[in-house]
Order: C-alpha cells, then structure tokens, then sequence
C-alpha cells in the first residue's frame, strides 16, 4: 500500500466515523424532524449544510477542470456566476415567504397554493431530477474509491450506499443535517489547503484568489505558445448572447430545485430562513471563489510539465491519471501510442474529473494532503446524495402517500413509508452509480434549465402576485417545460443533432422557456378563476414575518 | 399590523429587492459578460477587470447583496414590530 492509499484511508475512516457517530446522536422519531428537522436547525449550520447539500462532487471534482481546461477561463464564467447568483434570487424572492407557508416540501407550497394537477405534475419533477442527481454523485465516490484505494468501483459504491443508508434512514433530515454541516468542514477544509499551499509555492502571495492575479499573463503567455486563445480572453469559446442564456438559465435554475428549496423550511424562522441564505451563499463563495485560482494554478503548472517531454521522463501525476485512462492521447488513444516522440499539453486530452484530485501531486504537496482532498470529495458527493435522497423520500411519503393514498396514515406510518422509500431510492440510486446511463452527465447540465422553466416563474408568482390562478400556473408549467424538452432533445448531439435556432444551445434553452412560462401563467390568469378570498388573503400574510392567524390555521391543516 | 402600515412595510420590502436585484444584474451580466470587453481594458493587481467580475468579483458582490438584504429587512422588522418571528411552526 502506497503513502497516498493510507493516508486517503485514514482520513475516509475518520470521516465516516465521525458521521455515523453524529447519525446515531441525532436521530429522530417524528415527521417533522424525518422531513424537515422539526424546523430548529439555527441559521450558520443550516448555511452550511445547504452549502454541503448544494456543492456535489462535480463542484468539488470537475467545477476547477471544466472552468480551466473545458471552458478556457473566461467562458467557465458561466458556471461560477450561474451557480452562485441563483442564491440572490432564492434569499430575495423565495426563502423568507416559502419559510413562513411552512409545510413539508416544494410540492407542497404548489399543491396548497394552486391544485392538485400542480402538485402531481411537481412531485413528477422533483422526483426526476431529483434521480438523475444523486446518479452522479455515486459515480463521484465509485470515482475516487477506485483511484485512491484500488477498490472496484461497485465495491467502492456499495461502501458509499452504506454509510449513506445509515444516517438518512435512522435520522432523516436531522442526521443528514447535521452530518452535512460535518462534510462542508471536510470538504472546505480539502479545498483550501491544496490551494493556499499552492498559491504560497508559486506566487508567495497565500491567498489564492490574489495569487491568481499574478500568474495570469504567464498562463495567457504558454497558451498562445500552445497556440490557444487567450486565457482571460472575451467570448472566444462561446457568443456573447449565449454567455447571458446559459449563465441565466443556471441561475433561476438553482432558485427553483427541489432540494434547494426544501432547506429553507428547516431554518427556525422567517428570519433565520434570510440568515440561513446569507451563511450559504458566503459558504459556497468560499470553494466557488477559489475554484477558478486552482484551474489556474493546475493549468499552468500542466503546462509547463508537458512542455516538449516524452513519456519516459513525464511527471508522476502524468503516469498515476493516463494508468486510468483519464489522460490520453488528442484522438483518446492510450498515451502508450505516444512512443518515444516529444509532446506538449495540446497533444493529449486530460479529464476534467482529476484537475482537482490531482492538484496536490501537480503542485508537489505531500501524501497527507492527498489524502485529505480524496476525503473531501468523498464528502462533497456523500451530502449531497443524501439531501437529493431526502427529497425523493419525502416526495413519496408525504406528497405522495399522506396526500394521495392514505390521508388518515399516522406518524409512524408516515416515517415507516418515508424510510422504505429513502432505503429503496438508495438502492436505485446506487445501481444508476454502478451503472451509469450515458446521458446523465448531459442531463445533469440540462436539469437547471428544465427547473427554471418550470418551478422558478410559478413560485415567484405565487408569491407576489395574489391573482395567479391555478390553471394559469399549470399551463404555464406544462408549456416552458415541454417548450423546453423538446428544444433540448432536438439539439442535443445524442437525439437530434439540430443546428436549433438563432444558434442557441441546449443548455441556454432553459431561460427562454421560463420567460414563456411567465407569459403563459400571466395570460391565462387574466382569464381563468381567481383563487379563492382565502388563499389571496394567505398570500398576502406569507409577505409578513410576524404571528399571522390564517398562517398558523394552514400549519394547523385547518384550511 | 393595520392595512396602511402592511402596504408601507411591503413597499419598502419592494423598493429593497428592486435596487439589490437591479445591482445583481449589472454586475454579473452587466460587468461581467456585455461590458467585459471594455473592462478588460483596465488591469488591476494582474486582473483585467471585466474577466475578474466574471470569476470572482460577481460572486463576491452576490455575498454582499445578501448580507445587506439580511441587514435592512432586520431594521424594518423591528420598525414595523413583526421581530416576534414564529418558531416551530410545522405540524404538532
């Protein structure tokens, strides 16, 4: 066993141990506290386990990969903006009015708010992306098992689905909280270090978002040897008008997830549900504001390593990645056929998934560190699998089961039905990381646009206009999200192929469809029948923090 | 809270989200993708401006954005007397 392999098992150790142990300490036996962690989670943790729950292992592993080597700096933009500026949306327009509706979940809201077609149609949703999600966070672990322990990958999963069934089934929200709040420490932790050391060795400056500022014009420097476009350079991978779609479409894509939303009920007041959004946003700044300084750093530092060498004196890192064939050749031949030939960085292909657990070995720090970085993406895909598991459990039990089928089901009935459901969705989940369907990487993506067609237009109307019918919402519901899919099958390369119109990607789609959405839901309402005195009344009070009565009649389910 | 004083509270709730969500637009799709090109022009600390607004300077100004949303709705609160916030609201 190499240094690397034990310290990465020393600290997967520790860290397990750490969340089983705050598993068992929180676990829970009612509903509120399964769903919702009976609301009395204060507002940093909750921040933080947002910001566990949010990051998934591709921000963790690939944001830095795709930003720096995908994406060319600049263009890379689109992600660090578009998943961080929905939270100004979520903290302005959503979380304070959804915390004071109370309830369960986000197809609660839609079904109180307007009908049960709106609620069917949204517990669909939350379901399906929902799956497609943790789908890719098991690959994540099943990923860094395999190169870090040499574990099969299925081993490496099964391992994954344990730990996971444990603290969810037994304590529900409160567990996965708690334990998040636990892996965003780990995983912030693995991020940093890596990254200030680095900055520190190169530029002597530690703080790695100054430091990047100082190695720019030499990155820029080797890509026009390399024959690239520049680094910091404008609109050289992707048009401007597109840069402005895509970055919107992730944006109000990320105000209208399920598992997003769903975390702002379990802050303990209206006020803590605002704190709560302050805490993540500034959590999430912290890896998202450092992640463009490692896609430098590593891509400096690739560069000048692959630089004319051959293979017989390439850098370790080189020959750990290509082993695992996450490094090959331009055309995505093994290395091997490089022969004995020289070649430089634009010869071969390198994934994005290892920009970031090989930065470590890149930058020259020592095994410890490695092993740290392993654990925290262990940790970044484990949360959020768990609050995407969450999500489906209690979309099952409570919209689906308390709602539908038995309305008189009691509260152990409740849970007993919440945990079959989080241990079977485990169990698929776990299959869909062993084997992964070929389109869930290009779903994944395509997920922000589908939400943001569909659930962010809804909401905010909902909120802040009264008159918003129910049939208005459903139609405008249906429309941006098959305007959306359809357009998305029809240019996607693995289904149609299409050129698509004005040249707009699939991934940008998604902020058309929502501006269609609000203009469907606005026009429709003009003509359908308004909601009832009551709801427009319940409304209105949502817009106030204080003790309202018809509030706390509809918490009480008198309503 | 009477029906004129509610009207004022969500007024200036309204004026709030207006001025931070007209800031939020300007920096991330203003500054950092429709005026990048002529931002780029001005370098600071090794940054051409416009890039960094794209990288970094967007998602520091949304913490900011937040944090004074989080601040002004506090004194507002407390203006209007609705900072007794209900705790613990779900089902029994």
């Amino acid at each position: 066993m190499s240094d690397i392999q034990l310290w990465t098992l020393i600290f997967a150790i520790i860290t397990f141990s750490v969340y089983i142990y705050i598993a068992y300490a929180s676990r829970v036996s009612d509903t509120s506290g399964f769903y919702v962690a009976g609301g009395g989670i204060p507002a940093p943790a909750n921040g933080a386990a947002i910001a566990a729950d949010w990051m998934s292992a591709a921000s963790f592993i690939s944001l830095a990969g795709i930003v720096g080597l995908a994406y060319n700096g600049y263009a890379g933009g689109v992600f660090l903006m578009g998943w961080t500026g929905g939270y100004v949306l979520l903290a302005l327009l959503l979380a304070p009015y959804l915390r004071k509706f109370g309830k369960y979940t986000l197809p609660d809201f839609v079904g109180d708010r307007y009908n049960e077609t709106a609620r069917f149609v949204a517990v669909l949703a939350a379901i399906v992306v929902s799956f497609v999600y943790v789908a890719g966070q098991m690959a994540g672990v099943g990923l860094v098992f395999t190169r870090f322990l040499n574990v099969g990958t299925t081993t490496g999963v099964i391992i994954g689905m344990a730990i996971v069934f444990f603290y969810a089934v037994l304590g529900g929200m409160k567990g996965i909280t708690w334990t998040q709040v636990a892996q965003y420490s780990v995983l912030i932790v693995a991020y940093l270090i890596p990254a200030v050391a680095v900055s520190a060795k190169v530029t002597g400056v530690p703080l790695p978002q100054i430091g990047f500022g100082k190695i720019l014009e030499e990155l820029n420097g080797l890509q026009a040897d390399f024959g690239l476009a520049e680094y910091s350079g404008a609109f050289t991978q992707i048009s401007m008008p597109n840069m402005v779609l895509i970055t919107a479409a992730l944006m109000f894509g990320t105000a209208g997830l399920p598992h997003v939303i769903v975390r702002f009920y379990t802050a303990k007041s209206v006020r803590a549900a605002r704190y709560s959004a302050l805490w993540a946003i500034f959590f999430i700044a912290l890896l998202y504001t450092t992640a463009p300084s490692v896609a430098a750093f590593t891509k400096l530092q690739i560069m000048k390593d692959l630089n004319g060498t051959t293979l017989a004196d390439a850098p370790g890192w080189f020959n750990t990645w290509s082993d695992v064939g996450l490094i090959t050749t331009a055309s995505g031949a093994p290395v091997s056929e490089l022969g004995s030939s020289s070649f430089g960085y634009t010869d071969v292909m390198i994934n994005n998934d290892i920009i970031v657990l090989a930065s470590p070995e890149i930058g020259g720090l020592p095994a410890p560190i490695v092993g740290l970085v392993a654990a925290g993406a262990l940790a970044a895909a484990l949360s959020t699998a768990s609050g995407l598991l969450l999500v489906i459990s209690s979309s099952v039990a409570n919209d689906v089961y308390y709602k539908k089928i038995n309305p008189q089901a009691s509260e152990s009935q409740q849970l007993m039905v919440g945990r079959i459901a989080m241990a079977c969705a485990i169990l698929v989940a776990g299959y869909l990381g062993i084997n992964p369907p070929g389109f869930v990487a290009q779903v994944v993506a395509l997920a922000f646009g589908l939400a943001a067609a569909s659930f962010f237009p809804i909401l905010v109307l909902g909120i802040f206009w009264k008159k918003t019918t129910a049939a208005g919402a459903a139609t405008g519901m249906i429309v941006g999200l098959s305007l959306t899919f359809a357009y998305m099958l029809w240019t996607l390369p693995i289904y149609g192929g299409s050129e698509g119109l004005f040249s707009i990607p699939p991934t940008g789609i998604g902020t058309i469809g929502m501006l269609v959405n609000f203009a469907v839901t606005i026009a429709v309402s003009q003509f359908t029948k308004k909601p009832s005195q009551q709801m427009q009344d319940l409304v209105e009070e949502i817009r106030y923090p204080g003790r309202t009565s018809l509030v706390a009649q509809h918490q009480a389910g008198d309503l | 809270m009477d029906d004129a004083s509610r009207q004022a509270y969500w007024r200036s709730n309204l004026r709030l989200m207006a001025v931070l969500l007209t800031i939020w637009a300007l920096v991330s799709f203003g500054a950092g993708i429709v005026f990048v090109e002529p931002l780029n022009e001005i370098v600071i600390a090794g940054f051409p401006l416009g890039f960094w607004f794209s990288q970094q300077g967007s998602i520091i100004t949304f913490v900011v954005l937040i944090a004074v949303y989080v601040w002004r709705m506090d004194k507002l609160d407390a203006e209007y007397g609705v900072d007794e916030y209900e705790q613990e609201v779900h089902h029994p």
